[in-house]
């Protein structure tokens, strides 16, 4: 604060990002704070975030697997079934369920400061896809245990997550717009998720399904985008191209929706919050 | 506050405006408040019942501050200052209008935005001045400079919720006066810490508003620190734009409001 200071590199006077550079710190910021609260006060810590998909797997496997005998042997290994499956449907849960109250949680923030308001829904859907990162500790062990090889084809799993983290965005953004305005959704997204959780073949084949729902999983973006995950690790197989285009699809048109309606109310969220 | 602030000398007629606020109107939907579930929305939207009340907290406000001014905002409680302020630092966006800003704005308003009491100072220093915009570069670099002016040097690894309020606004403090920004907005009811620590802020905003590039945004319901400190006054009143120009004769009226 002294004359002397402000020789050093960066003057006081050009402390600031260009306004369009801003972004990047903030996310990052908002997502290593978010970690930090997450494990604060916690034994294991970071651990947990192995740990969990881990023990929901034998959860699951113990309950679908031994007792209602969804462990059918065209499935591969079910163990490896269950973990990739779950673990991609709660990155998009935690991711949407999180981003859709962000803007209500970031209330006291944008009554204070002039921030771009994006930056909260993308934020809790790059914390959940840093969670998810760690899972992936958890899938890799539970393939070294149970002995199912990795092959050349899980170079393509990147492509899977990135659409479905644009997907995610895009349904934070429509998710945190309408949870301004109206409440219920918050209430009602749960319930959803519910529904889009059985509705998904998570635990069970595919081929249990009557043939209805077999024509419309192919419109539950949940199932193409498990499906090519699973494709690419656990069957090792190169997904079609058209299974290429829907990832695609559904994230540019999750983000084309979300992002027209955020852009065109997020001025009156600051009345609303 | 502020016994040590003078005027700055005025700027030439031809320095550049810095903040432009032309025909600038604010209007809340008193009404629409009140819908905060989809099955009321409806039901009143098929009664052709969501007509709002408007209230306008701003109406037809305009002026212009240029580069090197010190200008004041005066106008009584809920005059609507704090919401023209709110406009200026970008926080809300006029209903009609356009208020235009050049530069960077140091708001001195509400400090310590986004401070989360679990984490450490430290922590909080980062998140708080990514959100101000600061560069990384620039929080490392002048990282010691702004725990030395809070003079808290031995409590950076301590949660923020183990600090005093007063420990709180110095971090706050320290970090929003770090920069040395072209628009400095100065609320008067701001007053941090003890006596000492105020003098220290005092002197820290005289410093900026001494140098000549600074323009000065000083809002305030006290007017003589206005007239201490300011060049031009524009006097709003219950939304309404009642006056503006050179201290002294806005400030002359101002005072007969009361009589």
């Amino acid at each position: 604060m002294n004359a002397e200071k402000n020789a050093a590199t960066i003057s006081a006077k050009d402390a600031w990002y260009p306004p369009a550079k801003r972004d990047r710190f903030i996310l990052k910021q908002l997502v290593s704070k978010d970690f930090k609260l997450k494990y604060r006060r916690s034994a294991l810590g970071v651990v947990w975030s192995v740990l969990n998909p881990l023990l929901m797997m034998l959860v699951m496997a113990a309950v679908f697997g031994s007792f209602m005998r969804y462990n059918d042997p065209s499935l591969g290994n079910y163990a490896v079934y269950l973990i990739l499956g779950n673990t991609a449907f709660q990155l998009m849960s935690d991711a949407t369920s999180q981003g859709m109250n962000s803007i209500i949680w970031a209330s006291s923030l944008l009554k204070k400061v002039k921030i771009n308001r994006y930056v909260f829904p993308v934020q809790k859907v790059l914390f959940a896809v840093v969670n998810y990162g760690f899972s992936l500790i958890a899938i890799a062990l539970v393939m070294v245990v149970e002995r199912v090889p990795l092959t050349w084809t899980a170079i393509l799993m990147p492509y899977a997550l990135a659409t479905l983290m644009v997907f995610c965005i895009g349904l934070s953004l429509l998710l945190s717009a309408a949870a301004v305005f109206f409440r219920d959704v918050i209430h009602l997204w749960s319930v959803v998720l519910t529904a889009w959780t059985y509705a998904t073949p998570l635990f069970y084949p595919f081929k249990i399904l009557p043939h209805w729902m077999q024509v419309a999983e192919h419109f539950n973006p949940m199932y193409i985008y498990i499906t090519y995950i699973r494709d690419v690790v656990l069957y090792h197989t190169v997904p079609s191209v058209n299974m290429h285009i829907a990832c695609l699809g559904f994230a540019v048109v999750a983000l084309a929706i979300g992002y027209a309606v955020f852009h065109r109310h997020e001025h009156k969220f600051i009345l609303y919050i | 506050m502020a016994n040590i602030l003078k005027r700055p000398p005025i700027p030439p007629e031809d320095a550049e405006t810095v903040i432009d606020v032309d025909d600038v109107s604010m209007i809340f939907n008193i009404a629409s408040e009140q819908f905060n579930s989809l099955k009321e929305y409806f039901i009143a939207a098929m009664r052709h019942e969501l007509k709002f009340k408007e209230f306008r907290a701003l109406n037809h406000i305009s002026f212009k501050v240029k580069r090197g001014e010190a200008f004041g905002l005066v106008g009584t409680n809920g005059s609507g200052k704090s919401t023209m302020l709110k406009i200026i630092a970008g926080v809300l966006e006029a209903s009609e209008g356009t208020c235009t800003v050049r530069g960077t704005i140091a708001p001195l308003i509400e400090l310590g935005a986004g401070f989360d009491m679990e984490l450490t100072a430290k922590e909080n220093i980062y998140l708080n001045g990514a959100l101000l915009g600061y560069r990384k570069e620039f929080i490392d670099e002048h990282f010691q400079d702004i725990v030395d002016f809070a003079e808290l040097q031995n409590f950076m690894e301590m949660p923020l919720k183990n600090y005093s309020s007063g420990m709180v606004a110095r971090i706050a403090f320290a970090i929003a006066t770090i920069t040395e920004p072209d628009i400095l907005i100065v609320d008067e009811t701001l007053s941090v810490g003890d006596f000492l620590f105020q003098q220290k802020c005092e002197r820290r905003i005289k410093e900026l508003v001494d140098s000549d590039d600074v323009t000065v945004l000083l809002v305030s319901h006290n007017i003589d620190q206005v007239e201490r400190l300011c060049d031009r006054v524009c006097w709003i009143e219950k939304g309404q734009e009642r006056m503006v120009g050179p201290t002294d004769e806005v400030c002359a009226a101002y005072k007969n409001l009361g009589k």
